[in-house]
């Protein structure tokens, strides 16, 4: 084993079995590893214990409204794309207890819900999916009000980013210069190659990790093939989106009669936002005993296709689908903007393919700008 | 990337200082105001909370009962006692439904205050006209105190006020002190009994039986959308600038703090942007149906 | 006009009673499955009449009634006409109840048929041309979905009557539910058919957890698209007969679903 420490900045080559030695340094340190692995039909995030939970060898094929693992003829490790889960399970649990709220003596009590936050290495980040953490860093934690709890996760969270090779069908990272390579703000950032893995040192803690690998400074063939695979990655995207003046474009087409036609296939099912990495609506449900006596708040993921949603006293603002759709797209695409700075969408392509019936934002967009 | 990464706000990670923590307030009084509707004054329990407490006219507080849940309720009392906080509240949903069988000693849990306020320094020096409908006066009411509050820092003031019929009207009992200190009230109401001696007709309609300068008027208006667009149409029609024409919106503002998303109105949330806006900003969206 | 209001006197525990009419008793099951808070609920309530646990049978008026099954023969016609006189606060539970259960299945043919083919002595059968919910009879201050109903969100109805607040349950898709608790759709996955993205939440999303498309058991979601989905279970290649018989499941005779399975029952004609 090496003694040296890489610096940050650095790229350096690994076997691919090292992964494990990242993975056991992770674990010293007293992360949870969270990572990709084969889950009913799919591949899905959960805890994983070393790299035999990896779904190697396999990939997915994806299209709207489908979703297909198959074998790969290779043993790839991360030779698949993004699938029904994103990282904002684990920054921003569906289901989250707030606090207590106990009567007594003619008052209440209100305790917090207040638990250790867990320590979570996130291993194959894909960079459409580091932007969308970035997105909801500035969602949760860049306005006047923060949220204490994803800012406790976050602020803990390990990011392993993985570049991507392969593109899926219904990926447009590109489109959206979120991919394929992560941008800045992960720990450690892993392009796999053939045999190798090329690893950039993004961060202190991923020099650490990295202090307890075999590594070696990555060669001028490793680094030039790593280049190779991202510029044909960037020329082998499923799907694209033009995003010059977009929310300018969807400001002046609040009434176009697009938004009636998505209305018709638009179950308002709200499976785009729930798959959506970036989404961050959220409802609190008063959770009470019999008698009103001790009552929690709890928080969970809501979706802005619920009628109920923009309920108020004497009917719902956004009454019919069009409309609800309408607010999705607008937000993502364009009100967003004028929110937090940049694009809610980061070209995961999740909303495309886990749609039920298959409606695809980049079609949208297309007809909107009238050039169907 | 955002600063929460420096480690010198890692300290925080622990301090969960949650953002939509209540706090118990007991109500001191409760005056009936109008059928289904009433103003409960609350103090808050813990007197740091008390003293700490400071509100500007237009905000509203999150009101909370145990097993009932939250709902926004626009604080309706003067700023400038803010250890009572007044809220004129009409018995609708679950937890307005549920104050109303509260009695005085009974304990809300608050949050707040959240939103942005009526442009009160904007309106020093410029005649204010303040046009509302129903419980509607009830975030403006804190405005009329501020005026009073230095009365000769402001122009002409105007009170336009409708309801559906003269018992519906809120507060019609300081309008005599409000006149004196020369605040032209007009009331009208949709129907009256031939005692009645005010307007009869749609709130709008009183723009016809005043004369607003608009180089120096200051518009405000909250009430039902629809009366708000005709509000909106008289006084660019009396070439008021749609910068000083002001309006509070309602929508449904469930964390008051900008984080759960169900009161977005185009690029702004309305908990935390509004509820007041300058109509500028919000115009293109604000008649955009169902938006 | 300052006014202090005056206490009111500390009411006496509620009378609950819970009757059943054409059902397979799994709703009453569901309350007698809350374990722990069904002690809490008969500490908090007075069991009145609820054949399913105990023996004594208290006469009305009750202060909340749980009415489970549908209603299919004139007797039970007439019954539910004096439970709602007796109840202040009606509530239907469950499929049958709501929207006539699986046993509407029959109001699509003609039942005369169905007993001589059925029944031995078909003269001893006193029946109704169909099987509808309780509301087709008398108002109904609640209506409690699911086949069977969810015991959470039947505590949830009883504590709200106990607090004094509408009950809380979702209107929107059962995928809502499902996409919480991270089940991969299993129609994008697998092809498989789901009522999920038309069904109103409640269940828990269980079905889809099990590798199984939803049976829409909780009847329409707020303003079901069922057109949309029908016609995409087409392209997976459904039939046009079989998309209606999905439809007209356990709560296939609920509005919403009624008129899809119609739809593409014509288009199959």
């Amino acid at each position: 084993m090496t003694e040296l420490t890489p610096d940050i900045g650095a790229y350096v080559s690994i076997d691919k079995e090292a992964l494990e030695s990242i993975f056991r340094g992770l674990k010293q340190e007293g992360y949870t590893l969270i990572g990709p692995t084969l889950g009913e039909g799919a591949i899905v995030y959960d805890e994983i214990d070393g790299m035999d939970d990896l779904p190697i060898g396999w990939t997915d094929r994806q299209e709207a409204a489908t979703y297909r693992l198959h074998r790969r003829d290779d043993q790839a490790v991360f030779g698949y794309v993004v699938g029904p889960h994103s990282w904002k399970r684990f920054l921003f649990p569906p289901v989250q207890k707030l606090m207590t709220i106990r009567k007594q003596n003619g008052s209440f009590s209100v305790e917090p819900h207040v638990e250790e936050p867990p320590r979570y290495a996130f291993i194959g980040v894909r960079g459409c999916e580091l932007q969308a953490i970035h997105i909801q860093d500035r969602v949760f934690l860049g306005g006047p009000y923060q949220d204490p709890d994803y800012k406790a996760r976050r602020q803990l969270a390990f990011v392993l980013a993985v570049n991507c090779t392969e593109p899926g069908a219904t990926c447009f990272c590109a489109s959206m210069d979120t991919g394929p390579k992560a941008g800045p703000g992960f720990d450690l950032g892993l392009t796999e190659l053939d045999d190798v893995f090329v690893i950039e040192v993004g961060s202190e803690m991923g020099r650490r990790i990295m202090s307890g690998v075999r590594w070696r400074p990555a060669g001028a063939f490793e680094l030039q093939t790593m280049r190779e695979r991202l510029t044909q990655a960037e020329k082998s995207m499923g799907r694209h989106m033009d995003i010059s003046d977009l929310p300018a474009l969807l400001y002046q087409n609040l009434e176009h009669p697009r938004w009636d036609q998505v209305a018709e296939r638009c179950l308002s099912c709200a499976n785009c936002t729930m798959v959506c990495p970036t989404c961050f609506c959220s409802d609190v449900q008063e959770v009470s005993d019999l008698l009103g006596e001790t009552n929690e708040r709890v928080r969970v993921w809501d979706s802005c296709f619920s009628l109920q949603f923009s309920h108020v006293h004497g009917g719902n603002i956004r009454p019919h689908v069009r409309s609800r759709y309408r607010q999705w797209m607008t937000h993502k695409l364009a009100s967003w903007v004028d929110q937090f700075g940049t694009l809610g969408c980061v070209g995961c392509g999740r909303c495309i393919t886990w749609c039920p019936v298959g409606i695809d934002i980049t079609e949208e967009i297309t007809a909107i700008r009238g050039e169907v | 990337m955002l600063d929460f990464m420096n480690p010198s706000t890692l300290s925080e990670t622990m301090s969960r200082t949650y953002p939509m923590l209540m706090h118990p307030a007991r109500i001191t009084r409760i005056r009936e105001e109008a059928y289904a509707i009433a103003t409960y004054e609350l103090a808050f329990e813990d007197e740091s909370v008390r003293l700490s407490y400071h509100f500007q006219p237009g905000q509203f507080n999150m009101l909370y009962l145990p097993g009932i849940g939250e709902a926004p309720i626009s604080l309706s009392s003067d700023p400038a006692q803010p250890g009572v906080m007044g809220h004129t509240i009409r018995y609708a949903g679950n937890v307005t439904q549920a104050i109303g069988r509260l009695q005085v000693g009974d304990v809300i849990g608050v949050r707040g205050p959240y939103g942005q306020p009526w442009p009160i320094d904007q309106l020093r020096g410029q005649d204010v006209c303040i046009v509302t409908g129903g419980i509607g006066l009830a975030p403006l009411r804190p405005v009329i105190y501020a005026i009073l509050q230095q009365r000769q820092d402001f122009g002409r003031v105007f009170l336009l006020y409708g309801a559906r019929t003269p018992a519906d009207m809120l507060y019609t009992d300081e309008f005599e002190a409000w006149e004196k200190r020369d605040i032209r009230v007009l009331q009208t109401v949709d129907r009256a009994a031939p005692t009645w001696k005010g307007h009869v007709g749609v709130v709008p309609m009183l723009f016809y039986h005043i004369r607003l300068d608009p180089r120096k008027t200051v518009v405000l208006t909250c009430g039902p959308e629809i009366m708000m667009h005709f509000v909106i149409y008289e006084a660019l029609a009396r070439r008021i600038p749609k910068e000083r024409i002001f309006v509070s919106l309602e929508r449904n503002m469930k964390c008051g703090i900008g984080l759960c998303g169900h009161c977005q109105l185009g690029p702004t949330f309305v908990c935390k942007d509004g509820p007041v806006y300058p109509y500028a900003a919000i115009e293109p969206f604000f008649a955009v149906e169902d938006f | 006009m300052s006014t202090q209001k005056t206490k009111r006197a500390e009411p006496s525990k509620p009378k609950l009673a819970v009757f059943k009419f054409a059902s397979c008793d799994g709703c009453q099951l569901s309350l007698l499955d809350a374990e722990e808070a069904l002690l809490d609920v008969a500490g908090a309530v007075e069991i009145a009449y609820f054949v399913e646990a105990r023996d004594r049978r208290l006469s009305g008026p009750y202060d909340v009634t749980l009415v489970e099954g549908s209603i299919s023969t004139p007797e039970q016609a007439r019954e539910i006409r004096e439970i709602r006189r007796q109840s202040k606060y009606l509530i239907a539970i469950g499929a049958c109840a709501t929207a006539g259960g699986i046993q509407a299945l029959r109001n699509w043919r003609d039942v005369d048929e169905f007993i001589n083919i059925v029944y031995a002595h078909p003269q001893y059968i006193d029946t109704l041309a169909t099987s509808v919910p309780i509301s087709d009879y008398v108002q109904v201050d609640f209506e409690l979905r699911g086949c069977p109903i969810n015991k959470h969100q039947l505590l949830e109805v009883i504590t709200s009557l106990l607090i004094g607040r509408q009950p809380r349950t979702p209107t929107h898709s059962v995928c809502i539910e499902c996409k919480r608790r991270a089940t991969p759709c299993i129609m994008v996955t697998q092809g498989t058919a789901c009522l999920g993205p038309v069904t109103q939440a409640g269940c828990g999303a269980i079905c889809p957890a099990y590798n199984r498309g939803c049976y829409g058991c909780y009847g329409p979601m707020e303003a079901p698209n069922t057109e949309s989905l029908g016609l995409h279970l087409q392209t997976l290649g459904m039939g046009a007969d079989e998309i209606s018989r999905l439809y007209r499941g356990f709560s296939g005779y609920a509005e919403a679903f009624r008129l899809a399975s119609d739809r593409f029952e014509e288009v199959t004609a």
